[in-house]
């Protein structure tokens, strides 16, 4: 049995809006040991917003309640916001969806990484700055120096995200959140970061949380998988049997991909049930 | 007979120490009706052949033609008529404060169409919105319809050729069936050509006739669809991409 590193109980994340509340999220559980929890939907269905949540980065109006949500026996829900910025970062630390509006495009990468570092670790700024070379050739980055120099908006999107991986692993934190983070990389270099994040998981006992949309990358890549639908988990499996998947959305989002070895004609397009929103979220706890 | 003909194109940005060779020799021909893709890392270079060929990245050397045509450093009216392009994040490409009439309006009235109003009208069912879009404004629009917009957008002209740059590298895969099996009709049905840009080999091999495998600014292997699904692929780096995508 692993440990639990993060148990989150009955979490719900509310919208009030014009035409009434927006939940966004509706009653999720689950748990996260040392290992690789994949949550895959649509956008709209709630993921990102249970990365946020447990992070605590809703901002109100938004409202988060939760039951619990327990890091190492610890209820993150009752800490304040002073110590949450000592959780942030240093414990749990976040890669983001998009590198154009994570990064600060007035500072260089280097200065961007250095910093990263220097707040949760006293190095000098040489040390910091060989680290964070270090870091960018870890995450497979050619000629780090100039890199280093550059502005956000000289990087592809490819690049800015895997500095974006660079800068949240700098400060080795227990639990990485990844909010999409391969999605703007092609599948070569997605392979490099997912082994690289995979390392990371491994050797240091991390937990992962891996968000994406993309089924066949959270079959190969997670141990288990969350599925979620319009802020409900409808179906929980082991990441080597989502191929045998039962529920129809499961099914219809895997109908819905191109295939190299099985061509057709037209893709297969989803067919929507109301039932799928109605029926009560199925418990992700080990 | 050939839609498009690139030889020996180049382009580069930045001077100096920080000079990047973003394409360096590319060589391949679209056919009339053709679909053909572009494939590599990010950075590898495919956007920027897309930009290179609509005037979007100035410093560039080579020869192309369009529809037997030389395309010079300054780009004729009826270049545009003939040539468009679908960027890869509809959130990005649309302007926020224009109405979904605007956008498509505007781009009528630039290219000198008198009925604008029932070409409008026309486009929006061509897309599959229909007329309870018009009047929409980008934030009220999911990111399958952004797309929808941006491809209305793109065939407001009536061109022959359309440039895609990762067109549903954005949209979720059951949003992205929508929009490749919308982009499939439409080739039929006006006999459109199509230059891909995409990093997902399933999206390509699912669109394109032949394709060209680039990396780190090179066209490394050009290839066909039946090559690409039989894994016979000669070039070592289009076999690493190959194996990576199955």
């Amino acid at each position: 049995m692993m440990s639990t590193l993060l148990d989150v109980q009955n979490l719900w994340v509310r919208f009030p809006t014009r035409n009434g509340v927006f939940d966004a999220v509706r009653g999720v559980s689950f748990t996260l040991g040392r290992e690789r929890l994949g949550i895959v939907g649509e956008s709209g269905s709630g993921k990102s917003m249970t990365g946020r949540a447990i992070l605590r980065l809703i901002r109100p109006p938004g409202i988060v309640e939760a039951d619990q949500i327990s890091l190492e026996g610890q209820d993150l829900m009752k800490l304040s916001e002073k110590d949450m910025r000592a959780v942030r970062g240093q414990r749990i630390s976040m890669v983001m969806q998009d590198p154009k509006f994570s990064l600060n495009p007035v500072m260089t990468i280097g200065d961007q990484i250095i910093e990263a570092y220097r707040l949760h670790n006293s190095a000098s700024k040489a040390d910091a700055y060989n680290k964070s070379l270090e870091m960018l050739e870890a995450v497979s980055i050619r000629d780090a120096e100039r890199v280093m120099r550059a502005y956000p908006h000289e990087m592809s999107g490819g690049m800015g995200q895997r500095i974006m991986i660079a800068m949240m692993l700098i400060p080795n934190p227990e639990i990485l959140i990844a909010d999409e983070p391969t999605s703007a990389l092609d599948v070569s270099v997605q392979r490099q970061v997912l082994d690289i994040m995979d390392k990371l998981v491994k050797e240091r006992g991390m937990g992962l949380i891996f968000i994406s949309h993309d089924l066949n990358l959270v079959a190969d890549f997670c141990d288990r998988v969350l599925i979620m639908y319009s802020g409900r988990i409808v179906e929980v499996c082991d990441a080597d049997k989502l191929h045998e998947a039962k529920h129809p959305y499961t099914r219809g989002l895997l109908n819905s991909l191109p295939r190299l070895d099985a061509p057709r004609d037209r893709l297969e397009v989803l067919e929507r049930d109301p039932e799928w929103s109605e029926a009560p979220s199925v418990s992700g706890s080990e | 007979m050939s839609m498009l003909d690139v030889n020996g194109l180049n382009v580069w940005f930045g001077k100096n120490r920080d000079r990047v060779d973003a394409v360096k020799g590319a060589t391949f021909d679209v056919g009339q009706g053709e679909s053909f893709g572009l494939v590599g890392e990010s950075g590898s270079g495919k956007s920027t052949i897309l930009r290179a060929i609509t005037g979007l990245a100035p410093n560039w050397s080579g020869a192309m033609t369009l529809d037997g045509k030389p395309i010079g450093k300054k780009r004729p009216k009826e270049f545009f008529k003939t040539v468009q392009m679908v960027f890869q994040d509809p959130y990005a490409s649309l302007h926020p404060r224009h109405s979904v009439d605007q956008v498509l309006g505007e781009t009528l009235h630039l290219h000198g169409f008198k009925d604008i109003d029932t070409r409008v009208v026309k486009l929006l069912d061509d897309v599959g919105l229909g007329q309870k879009f018009r009047f929409r404004y980008p934030h009220q629009l999911s990111g399958g319809q952004r797309q929808r917009v941006a491809i209305a957008r793109a065939l407001a002209p009536e061109p022959e050729l359309l440039l895609l740059d990762e067109p549903t590298s954005a949209l979720d895969v059951s949003v992205q069936a929508e929009i490749l099996n919308l982009l499939a009709d439409l080739r039929n049905d006006r006999g459109l050509t199509y230059l891909m840009v995409s990093h997902d080999l399933s999206v390509v091999g699912h669109m394109c006739d032949r394709l060209a495998v680039m990396k780190d600014g090179e066209i490394v292997e050009i290839l066909d669809v039946a090559a690409l699904r039989a894994m016979n692929a000669t070039h070592t780096y289009s076999k690493q991409l190959l194996e990576a995508s199955l």
